[in-house]
C-alpha cells in the first residue's frame, strides 16, 4: 500500500524474482553472459543509490527480498514468473521449486506462476501436470527465446504449445505471461515478433495472455494486437524504469499503451531484483504527462494509475482489495475508434 | 587473395583505403531495427588498414543482442569497405557477443547466415527480416516528417492531398525520400506525400489513421535507439561489463575461489 497527497494506491508487484545466478551455479559463459546482460539494464536504467554490487545482484537473499519489496517497498502482493534458463545454469536460473520455497515461506505476499516448455513434449506435459499439483500455482510464464540443447527456441502457436495451453485450460491456470527473447526458431525470424501471441489469444478465449515488457522492443506489434485482443494486456516491466531516466520516452510509451490498449489491461512489474519497486511505485505516482502531450495522449490521472499499480492485476489473480482503495469503473473500450491495423505489419 | 574491387583508379588502388574514407563507408551501415549508422551508434570498436586489408572490430550493447541482425551488420559493413577503391579483403569481427564465432567464422569462409547457424536457421536469407524493418523505418521517418506539418496547422486530410513536390526541402523531406526510393516506392515530385508500407497512396479518411501508427512506430523505433545507446554506454564504461581491463584475465568459465559473498 502506499499513500500520496490523499491518495491510496494497492500495490501487485506482477513482474518478481528469486534467481541464483552466482558463479558456482553458472554452467558456462551463457550463464555469465546473462546475469552480466541483466545487470547492465539495472545499471543502466536505475537511479544510482539503487545500483548494487554483481555479487549480491547474482545472488540476492530472502532478506532482502523481503524488505525491498514489502516493507519498504509498498507492494501487497508479488507475483513469481519462474525463468528456468537450464541451459546455462546447474541448478536452474528461477525456477518453480526455487520460488515456491519463498512462496511457502510467505505464503500471504507471493502468488506463484510457473512456467512449461513445449519442446518436452508427452513427458513433460504429464511433468506440468504433476508440477501444478504439488505447488499449486496460479499461471504460467512462458520465455520463447530458452535454449534447449540445439534449439534456441519456439513460438506459441507450435502444436505442442497449443497442446499445454489446452493444458492449463483444464487445469484452471488462467493467466499466461509471455517474455519474447533475442533468439527463436528459425534465426531467420524476428525473434520478439508477438504475432504469436495474436493466433493463441484468439485460440484460447479463456486464457489472459500478459505480454511482459509491453513487447519491447516491438512495442507497436504489441500494440497492434492488443488493441485486437480483449484478452491480451501489457506487462511494464523494462518499460517503466525509465521513468527515471528517460521521463519523455517513458511518457510516450504509456501514452501509447493507455491509447492502443487502455488503462485496464497494463499491470505494474518491477521485474525485482533488476529494479526495486519502491523508487519505482513512488516515481510513477509523481508522475505527470508533459504539457506539450497531454493533447496527444491525455493525463495520467490517480485512477488510472491505482489500475495499473495493483486493481488491474488484482482482477486477473482475484486479490482481494481493502474496502479503503477507491475502485474505478472500467474504462469505456473505445476499441471502435481505434485505427484498423496494418496486417501486413503484424504477419510480416 | 582475391582483388574484390575494382572500382576505383589504378593509383587508389595502389595506395590503399585511407581510414577516413573506411569509417565513412561503415557510416553507410545502418542497424536495420534501429535505422541509424552504425558509426553513430558506437558499434564500430576498432578500424585498421593494412595495405589492401582492413580489420574491423564491431561490439553490441549486449551480449544477447538478436544474432541475425548482428550477422546482417557485420555482413553490410564488410560489403561496404569491400566497396572501396584498394581495398582486397575486409576482416569483420563481431566481439563480446554469444554467437561471435559462429558470425566471425561464416563470414570469414564466405558462409551464408542459414550455413553460419547451422540447423538453427532456414535458408541463408535474412532479406524479409530486413524489408520488414526497413519498411517500420519508413513509417517512423514518414512520422518524423510529418509531425511538424501537422504542428503547422495543416490536417492529416491535407497532407493526403499534397504531393512530395510541395514539400519544403528539408533533411527530414531527403531522408523520408530516400528511403522511398530504397524501397522502389514513387519518389519524383507528383507523387503523393503519403504512402503505405506497401508504396500504396493513403486514402484523405484513412489519412489520420495511418500517421497515428506512424506516430507509433516512430516512438518504439526511437525507444529502442536510446535503449541500445544506454546499454552499449553502461557496458562498456570503465568497470561495465565488457570492461576487459577492469576484468583482468576474465575468464567467464573460471570457478571462483572463494565463495562469494551473497550466500
Amino acid at each position: 500500500m502506499y499513500e500520496k497527497d490523499g491518495e491510496k494506491y494497492f500495490v501487485v508487484d506482477g513482474h518478481v524474482h528469486f534467481w541464483d545466478a552466482s558463479p558456482e551455479n553458472q554452467s558456462n559463459k551463457y550463464g555469465r553472459g546473462f546475469i552480466d546482460c541483466f545487470y547492465d539494464y539495472h545499471r543502466n536504467l536505475s537511479p544510482e543509490e539503487w545500483v548494487w554490487p554483481i555479487e549480491k545482484f547474482e545472488k540476492y537473499s530472502e532478506e532482502d527480498m523481503i524488505h525491498d519489496l514489502f516493507e519498504t517497498g509498498y507492494v501487497d502482493k508479488a507475483v513469481f514468473q519462474p525463468t528456468y534458463l537450464t541451459d546455462f545454469y546447474e541448478e536452474g536460473f528461477n525456477t518453480t521449486e526455487r520460488c515456491a520455497w519463498m512462496r511457502d515461506r510467505h505464503p500471504d505476499r507471493f502468488i506463484l506462476n510457473t512456467s512449461f516448455d513445449p519442446r518436452e513434449g508427452e513427458n513433460g506435459l504429464r511433468e506440468f501436470e504433476q508440477k501444478v499439483e504439488r505447488h499449486q500455482p496460479s499461471g504460467v510464464k512462458l520465455y520463447t527465446a530458452e535454449w534447449r540443447g540445439d534449439s534456441k527456441g519456439w513460438k506459441l502457436s507450435d502444436p505442442w504449445s497449443m497442446r499445454y495451453l489446452e493444458k492449463c485450460e483444464e487445469l484452471g491456470i488462467r493467466n499466461v505471461h509471455v517474455h519474447k527473447g533475442p533468439t527463436i526458431w528459425p534465426l531467420n525470424r524476428d525473434a520478439f515478433d508477438v504475432a504469436d501471441v495474436d493466433d493463441v489469444a484468439t485460440a484460447f478465449t479463456e486464457l489472459n495472455f500478459v505480454v511482459e515488457h509491453v513487447g519491447l522492443p516491438r512495442l507497436e506489434d504489441f500494440c497492434w494486437i492488443a488493441t485486437q485482443e480483449k484478452n491480451v494486456y501489457g506487462g511494464l516491466a523494462v518499460a517503466l524504469p525509465f521513468i527515471h531516466s528517460r521521463p519523455r520516452y517513458f511518457a510516450k510509451i504509456i501514452g501509447e499503451l493507455l491509447y492502443w490498449i487502455g488503462e485496464d489491461n497494463i499491470l505494474f512489474g518491477s521485474d525485482y531484483g533488476i529494479w526495486s519497486p519502491k523508487w519505482l511505485v513512488e516515481s510513477l505516482v509523481d508522475f505527470d504527462m508533459p504539457e506539450d502531450l497531454v493533447s496527444e495522449y491525455g493525463e495520467l490521472t490517480p485512477d488510472i494509475k491505482r489500475k495499473i499499480l495493483g486493481l488491474n492485476a488484482a482482477k486477473l489473480y482475484d486479490i482481494e482489495v481493502p474496502d479503503d482503495i477507491p475502485q474505478p469503473a472500467e474504462a469505456d473500450d473505445g476499441t471502435t475508434d481505434k485505427p484498423a491495423v496494418p496486417q501486413a505489419m503484424v504477419t510480416a | 587473395m582475391t582483388h574484390r574491387s575494382t572500382t576505383g583508379t589504378d593509383a587508389a588502388w595502389a595506395a590503399g583505403p585511407t581510414p577516413q574514407a573506411v569509417w565513412r563507408a561503415l557510416g553507410t551501415v545502418r542497424d536495420p531495427e534501429l535505422d541509424q549508422p552504425i558509426t553513430e551508434l558506437e558499434f564500430v570498436l576498432d578500424v585498421e588498414v593494412r595495405d589492401h586489408e582492413v580489420d574491423v572490430a564491431l561490439r553490441l550493447p549486449t551480449y544477447f543482442c538478436a544474432p541475425n541482425f548482428a550477422f546482417l551488420m557485420v555482413a553490410d559493413a564488410r560489403t561496404a569497405v569491400e566497396a572501396l577503391a584498394g581495398v582486397a579483403r575486409a576482416n569483420v569481427r563481431l566481439v563480446d557477443h554469444y554467437a561471435s564465432s559462429e558470425i566471425n567464422e561464416g563470414m570469414s569462409a564466405d558462409r551464408g547466415f542459414g550455413a553460419s547457424f547451422d540447423g538453427q536457421a532456414v535458408g541463408d536469407d535474412l532479406e524479409e527480416l530486413r524489408d520488414t524493418f526497413t519498411r517500420k523505418g519508413f513509417l517512423a521517418r514518414t512520422h518524423e516528417l510529418c509531425k511538424d506539418l501537422l504542428a503547422a496547422g495543416l490536417t492529416p486530410e491535407d497532407l493526403a492531398g499534397m504531393t512530395l513536390g510541395e514539400l519544403a526541402p528539408s533533411p527530414l523531406a531527403e531522408r523520408f525520400v530516400e528511403r522511398r526510393r530504397e524501397l522502389g516506392m514513387p519518389s519524383d515530385p507528383t507523387s503523393p506525400l503519403l504512402l503505405d508500407v506497401w508504396g500504396v497512396p493513403v486514402d484523405p479518411e484513412q489519412a489520420r489513421d495511418h500517421l497515428r501508427r506512424a506516430r507509433t512506430v516512430h516512438v518504439s523505433i526511437e525507444g529502442n535507439a536510446g535503449m541500445c545507446r544506454g546499454l552499449l554506454a553502461t557496458r562498456y564504461a570503465e568497470g561495465g561489463t565488457g570492461d576487459e581491463r577492469a576484468r583482468g584475465a576474465y575468464d567467464p568459465l573460471a570457478r571462483p575461489t572463494t565463495s562469494s559473498t551473497a550466500t
